[in-house]
C-alpha cells in the first residue's frame, strides 16, 4: 500500500496518521500543502488533523484551496482512496469531496475526550474489519465537530448507507448522531474521531488498529 | 473601491454562538430578545473596475461555505 499524508501549516496529526499507516504496512511519503502534484502510483492519501491554517476564515476552508488540494480532488475523481481525519474531515467537505459541513460544536466547547461510536456500516474498505453495530472507543479533540447536511441530503445518504460511523452519546450536536461520512464510491472516509490516536497500547486504546489493518487488506492486493 | 461581504448561517442552520449571545443578554436584564444570529464581515480593498461577478465567485470558491452559510455583498 502506498500512502501519502498532506502537511499543512499548523498540520498536528500528520506523524500520528503516518504511523498508523506505517505500522499497518503502508510506504508513506509526506507531502507538503505546496506540492502541486500527489506522488504518482499511490493508493490512499491521508488528509490530517490540527489547525491548517490557525482556522482562519472557516476550519479547513483555507487548505482547500492549496495547490495540493486540486490534486487530491483529481486522486479521488479517479477513484483513488483518502482518509480524513478531524480538520482533514473538515478539508475534505470544504473541497466538496465528501458532502455537508462542520459547524461549531452545539456546547461550543473544544472537547478533547474518549468518545464511542458504533460502526454503522462495515461494506467499506476503512471497516471491513469491524461489525455492524459494533461499539468501539475513539478520541475526539475539536471544536467545529458538529456535522451539518440538509434533510434531503440527510436521506439520501441513509439511502446510499455512506454513515460510516455514529456517535453512541453525541458529543457536539451532529445531525443525526454523524461522526464519519463515506464517499458514494466508498473510497473516502471522513470522520472527526482520531483512530490514528487508538492505534497502539501506549495510547490507551487499540480500537483504530482495525480500521488501518482493514485498508491494508483492501490495498494491499489492489 | 470596496466591497463588503456579510456572511451569515443560513436561516435553519442552528446557530450556538448567537444563541450563547442571546441566553447572556438575557441574564444582564435585556428582555425581549427573540434572537440573534451572529456573522462576519469581510471588507474587501479591490482594484477599480472590479466587477460584483468577481465578488460572488470569490463568496462561492472561498469566503462562504454555502452548505451553512448565505452571504450578500455591498459594493462602494
Amino acid at each position: 500500500m502506498r500512502a501519502a499524508v498532506i502537511v499543512f501549516p499548523g498540520s498536528n496529526c500528520d506523524r500520528d496518521l503516518a504511523v498508523a499507516l506505517e505500522r499497518a504496512g503502508a510506504d508513506v511519503t509526506m507531502v507538503w500543502h505546496k506540492d502541486t502534484e500527489l506522488p504518482k502510483g499511490l493508493d490512499i492519501v491521508g488528509v490530517p488533523g490540527g489547525f491548517s491554517f490557525g482556522d482562519y476564515l472557516r476550519c479547513g476552508a483555507i487548505a482547500a484551496n492549496s495547490p495540493i488540494c486540486k490534486s487530491l480532488i483529481e486522486h479521488t475523481e479517479r477513484g483513488g482512496y483518502a482518509l480524513g481525519v478531524c480538520n482533514g474531515f473538515q478539508i475534505l467537505t470544504e473541497t466538496g469531496i465528501l458532502p455537508g459541513a462542520l459547524r461549531r460544536n452545539a456546547n461550543l466547547k473544544y472537547i478533547c475526550k474518549t468518545v464511542g461510536l458504533r460502526v454503522e456500516n462495515v461494506e467499506t474498505p476503512f471497516t471491513a474489519g469491524y461489525e455492524v453495530g459494533q461499539e468501539i472507543d475513539i478520541p475526539i479533540a475539536h471544536h467545529d465537530g458538529n456535522y451539518f447536511v440538509s434533510d434531503e441530503k440527510l436521506a439520501q445518504l441513509q439511502g446510499e448507507g455512506r454513515i460510516a460511523f455514529t456517535y453512541t452519546d453525541n458529543p457536539n450536536g451532529s445531525v443525526a448522531d454523524i461522526a464519519g461520512v463515506i464517499s458514494k464510491n466508498r473510497r473516502v472516509l471522513g470522520m472527526m474521531p482520531h483512530p490514528e490516536r487508538a492505534a497502539d497500547a501506549g495510547h490507551g486504546g487499540t480500537d483504530g488498529v482495525a480500521m488501518f489493518r482493514s485498508l491494508m487488506d483492501q490495498l494491499a492486493t489492489a | 473601491m470596496k466591497a463588503r461581504v456579510y456572511v451569515m448561517l443560513k436561516n435553519g442552520v442552528l446557530d450556538p454562538q448567537g444563541e450563547a449571545v442571546r441566553h447572556a443578554l438575557g441574564s444582564l436584564g435585556f428582555d425581549g430578545v427573540e434572537g440573534v444570529r451572529q456573522g462576519k464581515v469581510i471588507e474587501l480593498d479591490l482594484a477599480e473596475g472590479t466587477t460584483e461577478a468577481t465578488v460572488i465567485e470569490m463568496c462561492e470558491k472561498l469566503l462562504a461555505n454555502t452548505v451553512i452559510e448565505s452571504y450578500k455583498i455591498e459594493l462602494g
